[in-house]
């Protein structure tokens, strides 16, 4: 008989962390990851900032150097695509042909950038930003002095935006939405991030509606409904991303807006787990199905399909948080605030860069976005976890701390 | 290379060579101690990578950001020598550190 075989589609935070996770749960059968990018896996969060600063290089976003998957077994193929996935005689098949046998498989596929479709988007310059080879496509690009129009007023815009604008370029913000971060947050909170950028000198609009990019041989212009023109050296889009569930749905597991798994991160196939940006959960706090973006949701889930891979099931039980980092600003939010009924907010957000936004519905806080104010963020986190009824008086006391409205 | 020492709450030592410029955390990672987990790979916006510094190493250690210090008030049983191990980068002079780990992040 031959070893048990786990593999692991797609070289993400979320595969690298299964990988790990399934030897730490003792899988003792290979262990091989296959890629489609040529590295390991990697931090995708300072692509935006630290990466495209060049600050960073590609060795210092490695989650882990290669010495270490070698020491404890975990094969890596990388630059290779899988194009299929037969269930039935458990197979993968890469796209040049080559057929791998697995007894327990995982997808971490991730998400792919949703593209804008519209005039002009093939010319050079049109760019996107979602791994290593989009930001040092983006480089070539950049310069003092160079104009950049970023379509898309969402984390992703913003967090380039600012870096942009501190590596001295011309930075424009073009968003469709009538605020910026329009899914995601209150108005205030979208003020508050209009008013930081443009104190740093970015342009940024609302309510654009973009026709098209026009260039000869590369962009030069930015074409808009209401015959406004932004000259472009360069364009990054950044409007969103979509699951990445191709393979999933070919090989006919279930999916829908992700690929479905259940609180053991277990697809529609036993034998076959998910687990990041791919996957659509149910989530017990909200009572309803998520699909996240974050690496937080990308490291537990990972941890959790690989304790169900190895017959140790533990349930996938997170509230979810994320971060982003713009100039001197540090932005944590904990929990979900869609469907909201009342906010609080903590400190001023017309002046100075240190606030804190809590959602509530019914009376609980739901949210917070916490700008500058980890505390906040901290104490937030097990305030929405302990469902606490609050005073709303109380909560935006700036003389209160949160701490003391915590169970002891 | 430095050397860190890594007790875990449950007394299991481990001492990792770790290379001067990488921090604590990623030391941990890279070894996959458990007690460390380190979800925003080193941003210091997380505070699950919290360790104790071994006080014989207090004064070598660089002091905390304001930011750092904010998170460490609110982490599970913080002490005076808390720290955020994704902030503490290794160097020559810290070879030989000894950092205890919490019994939980969360």
């Amino acid at each position: 008989m031959t070893e048990a075989c786990c593999i692991v589609v797609g070289a993400s935070h979320a595969g690298g962390q299964l990988a790990v996770s399934l030897r730490q749960q003792g899988w003792e059968g290979r262990i091989l990851v296959i890629g489609d990018e040529p590295y390991l896996p990697y931090n995708r969060p300072p692509l935006s900032k630290t990466f495209l600063s060049g600050e960073k290089h590609i060795e210092d976003l490695l989650i882990r150097p290669e010495a270490q998957y070698e020491k404890v077994g975990i094969d890596f193929l990388l630059g290779q695509r899988v194009s299929a996935i037969d269930k039935k005689n458990k197979t993968v098949t890469l796209s040049k042909g080559e057929s791998f046998a697995y007894d327990k498989l995982a997808l971490t596929t991730g998400a792919i950038v949703r593209p804008l479709d519209i005039a002009g988007s093939e010319l050079k310059g049109v760019l996107y930003l979602r791994d290593i080879s989009d930001v040092e496509h983006i480089r070539q690009f950049i310069g003092k002095g160079k104009k950049a129009v970023i379509v898309g007023g969402g984390y992703i815009g913003l967090e380039t935006a600012a870096m942009l604008r501190k590596l001295g370029l011309q930075v424009t913000v073009l968003e469709a939405a009538e605020r910026i971060l329009n899914r995601v947050t209150a108005p205030q909170v979208s003020e508050f991030y209009i008013r930081v950028h443009r104190e740093e000198g970015v342009q940024l609009e609302t309510g654009v509606d973009i026709q098209g990019f026009v260039g000869q041989d590369r962009v030069e212009q930015v074409q808009c409904g209401d015959g406004t023109v932004y000259p472009a050296d360069l364009v990054i889009i950044g409007i969103g991303v979509i699951p990445n569930t191709e393979l999933a749905e070919a090989a006919g597991l279930a999916v829908e807006n992700g690929i479905k798994v259940n609180d053991f991160c277990q697809t529609s196939d036993p034998d076959i787990a998910a687990a990041g940006d791919c996957t659509n959960h149910f989530n017990g706090f909200y009572q309803r199905n998520l699909r996240l973006e974050s690496v937080q949701n990308a490291m537990e889930q990972a941890k959790v399909a690989a304790a169900t891979l190895c017959d140790k099931p533990i349930q996938y039980n997170a509230l979810p948080w994320f971060w982003s980092d713009q100039y001197d600003i540090k932005l944590q939010i904990a929990g979900l605030s869609t469907d909201y009924d009342d906010l609080v907010i903590r400190g001023d957000h017309n002046d100075g860069r240190k606030f804190s936004a809590f959602y509530l519905k019914q009376g609980r806080v739901i949210a917070v976005d916490a700008i500058n104010s980890p505390q906040d963020f901290m104490f937030g986190k097990q305030i929405i976890t302990q469902k606490l009824l609050l005073d709303k008086t109380s909560l935006s006391a700036p003389g209160i701390s949160l701490k003391d409205f915590l169970k002891k | 290379m430095p050397v860190v020492t890594y007790i875990s709450h449950d007394g299991a030592i481990n001492d990792i060579e770790v290379a001067s410029g990488t921090s604590v955390m990623q030391g941990a990672v890279d070894n996959m101690i458990d007690g460390i987990v380190a979800e925003c790979g080193g941003s210091c916006s997380c505070a699950t990578c919290h360790c104790y510094v071994d006080e014989a190493w207090l004064d070598k250690v660089p002091a905390a950001s304001e930011m750092e210090k904010d998170m460490l008030e609110c982490v599970l049983e913080p002490e005076d020598n808390s720290r955020l191990s994704c902030q503490i980068t290794v160097t020559d002079e810290l070879d030989g550190l000894v950092v205890k780990l919490p019994p939980s992040q969360f």
